[in-house]
């Protein structure tokens, strides 16, 4: 790696902590403007308060302070990586986020690597049999997928695999009270996944299938395609070696932005298959007002976007080694 | 022939009988799974007092008594009790056996206490019945005196665990309540232990295996899983993962597939004690709602038989009045407002009501209220009345009646088993202020009304208060501040392998101590 690309790399950390920092003044704000007050909503669960109690709570949020009082105590925490408590369950924000973004992970993880290589291969296919049978049953299967709401996909699957043929949990991470360890909860937990990283996952696939099949068809009218099969070369080499290399870009830059929603992207999936994760931590948070919780979260989401961006575009190096890294 | 079909006879009546003798003879063991939706705040339930804590925290921790379906107090961590003639002086003998999870003893400083120091300064609900109290003493370790300054109505009502549970002094005194790190381990002295909670997923409690009830509890563990989606909930019961839905976590129009399916049950009792009623905000303020007539008029438009067979399943009962017919000192005899749109258009066209459109703003607390709202807007247009539908969140819906921004909305509020808890609040002038979507929202304010409730809450004896009850109750009718929808239901629907799984008042909200299973 030359020292050109770290300077690169290094400039765009620089220009994406600035980003960061932006992005966490807006969202304060963003936040502010929808109407509701979290000591409210704590009240209203427990179906009656006085203006006693809601004062105790607004003065233990720090929400009786001037606006730009808050603004001012919620960065300064920040730049001291200090997220500050939720409300509701008082815990320190950071842990509660990373008490659950390993389940988001290994969801969100899973269902991207499946997505992205089962929608290559499944494009390529169609793509070397254009125009035949097989092309336009992975067309219209991929356009179903496109189109199909993930929640309705997702509800569906529980009834086909959970409840008709009762091969396959139908909530939950882990088996509750079972105490596995090793092996065993592995492939426990591997169960438990197989439903919801297909639902979350199939979305996408269909995405990377229909854009390798077309870039692929376009990639392969191009002169040096031609020029390869002229001069003999083997169908399987063209298309892996030649045409499929030049036709990922625009896979990537899909999947770069695929990566980066990652840990906010799977709010309905995990609320259907009550995985103890993220997304539905901050859906939770957003009807509950709880600003701190999430502060944090779209804290850490915007940070996993830009981080990713950067991975992106080093990755377009390594496909086509002609892009360069430059300011 | 005939010897085949007695055979299939004792056939089929074998298992039965089989069943009957086992369920007389309750079995030790097993782990109950139930649903707690939404997942609680915290399990601290000096502190937090909503619903799904008060579901688990409800085995953890204990009140002094307990309340039967028909709301006579019960033993539990008091053996006996009695009050002085006039009614203000309430002796309590607590139990000499009981211990907390951490192995100390429990005594009377424990209620002294919770009650003086700790829930005075965290229950707003019973901070406000406490202001009758003038003194909590403990002559000995085992007796708590309760000094009134004059007699309270509702007083023995106030000791079940959702109200006035006890927490442990040795670790709360002394220390900032809210922020002591021992919420998040609760020590109580109920039939199960906390164990363990993974956040988003379970919370998992085990057998008090030093319980101070002998023999108790039957269960060894209950889980209580947390899963966000209604559907899901749904499929967790039928794929048999979930034994216990507890009323109110499944929507209503699922009820029916459930407990159509082999071995369900399902029950409605449990909820005497919070007796949820359900009403239409009316903003009394502004025209039309202002006028009693344009109200009477809502109650004779609204189809209430309707809504409560086709979006409730049957479930509930039409509400007659403020008072529930669960709640104490309920009036039989109160006038019926009847489904009838033809008067409500006479009552419309004697104020001359000019067919200002009002606004509608439906509970955001799922799918039912949602249906409600639209069935009521069809009713209120057939007599003339034009709505527009407002739509919020949890949040914001809060928000508007807190800042009285709203014309007509939904609202269901539990009444604790006596008018001076729960009913008095929603109408006297007192309660009028912004800020709160739980007190006088609908800004009724009429001075005969707050005196009546004002000394019923302390008239002595009952039969003085059901008099003054009485008044009052004719009085709002009349008045109609609010549109009284239905006393609502929530059926619990549990595998019918689990026995005696509601077993007072407040249902599953107390503990699961004398469920067992059938092994």
């Amino acid at each position: 790696m030359s020292i050109q690309t770290l300077f690169y790399i290094g400039g765009r950390l620089i220009k994406g902590l600035l980003v960061l920092f932006v992005i966490a003044i807006f969202n304060f704000f963003l936040i502010r403007a929808a109407p509701g007050d979290p000591a409210k909503v704590m009240a209203g669960e427990a179906g009656a308060a006085d203006e006693v109690f809601l004062q105790q709570l607004r003065e233990q949020f720090g929400l009786d302070q001037p606006l730009y009082y808050q603004l001012w105590v919620y960065i300064s925490n920040l730049v001291q990586f200090d997220m500050g408590q939720t409300y509701r369950q008082q815990m320190p924000v950071f842990d509660l986020i990373m008490d659950r973004l390993p389940a988001t992970l290994l969801l969100t993880g899973t269902a991207f690597v499946l997505s992205l290589g089962l929608g290559v291969l499944v494009g390529v296919i169609a793509a070397s049999n254009h125009r035949k049978w097989i092309d336009s049953a992975i067309s219209v299967a991929a356009l179903v997928f496109y189109a199909t709401p993930l929640f309705w996909l997702a509800l569906m699957a529980v009834l086909l695999f959970s409840v008709f043929l009762g091969w396959l949990p139908a909530f939950g991470m882990e088996t509750v009270g079972a105490n596995y360890t090793g092996w065993d909860r592995v492939v426990d937990i591997a169960e438990h996944l197989v439903l919801p990283a297909m639902t979350l996952g199939l979305f996408f696939t269909a995405v990377y299938a229909r854009m390798t099949r077309t870039s692929m068809i376009e990639t392969s009218r191009a002169d040096f395609v031609k020029t390869a099969k002229a001069k003999g070369m083997s169908p399987g080499r063209v298309t892996f070696r030649h045409t499929l290399r030049n036709a990922l870009l625009p896979v990537v830059t899909l999947a770069g932005l695929q990566a980066g929603q990652m840990i906010g992207g799977a709010v309905l999936t995990e609320t259907v298959f009550a995985w103890p994760g993220i997304g539905r931590l901050m859906f939770e948070a957003l009807f509950q007002r709880d600003y701190n919780l999430l502060l944090g979260v779209f804290f850490i989401s915007s940070a996993m976007v830009v981080l990713f961006n950067l991975v992106t575009d080093i990755i377009y190096c390594l496909v086509d080694p002609r892009i360069e890294l430059t300011k | 022939m005939k010897k085949l079909l007695l055979q299939a006879a004792l056939a089929a009546a074998l298992p039965l009988s089989c069943i009957n003798v086992q369920a007389a003879e309750p079995t030790d063991g097993g782990t109950l799974n139930v649903v707690v939706q939404p997942e609680p705040p915290s399990l601290m339930i000096g502190i937090y007092s909503n619903a799904p804590t008060q579901q688990v925290a409800g085995n953890i921790y204990e009140g002094l008594l307990r309340y039967d379906k028909n709301l006579e107090p019960q033993p539990l961590l008091a053996k006996s009790w009695e009050s002085s003639e006039d009614g203000t002086t309430w002796t309590f003998h607590l139990k000499e056996n009981v211990t907390w999870h951490d192995g100390k003893p429990f005594t009377s400083a424990d209620v002294v206490f919770s009650v003086d120091k700790f829930l005075r300064e965290t229950n707003s609900r019973l901070r406000q019945s406490l202001e009758y109290v003038d003194s909590i003493t403990a002559p000995d370790d085992y007796t708590v005196v309760f000094q009134l300054k004059e007699p309270f109505g509702p007083f023995i009502g106030l000791f079940e665990t959702g109200t006035m549970p006890m927490v442990p002094k040795h670790i709360y005194e002394g220390t900032d309540y809210k922020t002591n790190p021992a919420n998040h381990t609760p020590i109580g002295t109920g039939p199960f232990k906390f164990d363990e909670w993974q956040k988003g997923s379970y919370i998992h409690a085990v057998r008090n295996e030093n319980y101070h009830q002998e023999g108790l509890p039957h269960l060894d563990e209950i889980y209580w899983h947390v899963i966000p989606d209604a559907a899901s909930r749904s499929v967790a019961y039928e794929t048999g993962k979930i034994d216990v839905l507890p009323g109110g976590s499944v929507e209503n129009f699922d009820i029916p597939r459930l407990t159509g399916l082999e071995n369900s049950c399902v029950t409605s009792e449990g909820w005497e004690y919070f007796s949820p009623h359900a009403w239409l905000w009316i903003n009394n303020r502004n025209y039309p709602m202002s006028d009693k007539r344009f109200r009477q008029a809502i109650m004779y438009a609204m189809d209430r038989e309707f809504a409560k067979n086709a979006l409730w399943n049957g479930y509930g009962k039409i509400a007659k009045g403020p008072i529930s017919s669960k709640t104490k000192f309920f009036d039989e005899d109160l006038p019926d407002y009847e489904y009838n749109p033809e008067k409500a258009k006479e009552l419309l066209e004697e104020m001359g009501y000019d067919g200002t459109p009002v606004r509608l703003m439906p509970m955001p607390y799922g799918e039912t209220w949602q249906r409600w709202a639209e069935a009521i807007r069809q009713n209120l247009s057939e007599v003339g009345i034009e709505t527009d539908m407002v739509a919020t969140d949890v949040a914001g819906w809060n928000q508007k009646l807190s800042d009285w921004d709203y014309d007509l909305s939904f609202s269901y509020l539990y009444q604790y088993g006596d008018p001076a808890l729960g009913v008095s609040r929603s109408y006297i002038s007192d309660n009028i202020a912004k800020g709160s979507p739980w007190n006088n929202v609908e800004g009724y304010a009429n001075e005969k009304v707050d005196q009546l409730f004002d000394e019923a809450a302390t008239a002595f004896p009952d039969s003085k208060r059901a008099e003054l009850y009485k008044q009052v109750q004719q009085q709002l009718v009349e008045d109609v501040p609010v549109g009284w929808l239905l006393e609502l239901e929530f059926p619990t629907i549990y595998n019918c392998k689990v026995h005696n799984l509601i077993d007072s008042a407040i249902g599953v909200n107390d503990a699961f101590g004398t469920a067992w299973i059938e092994q």
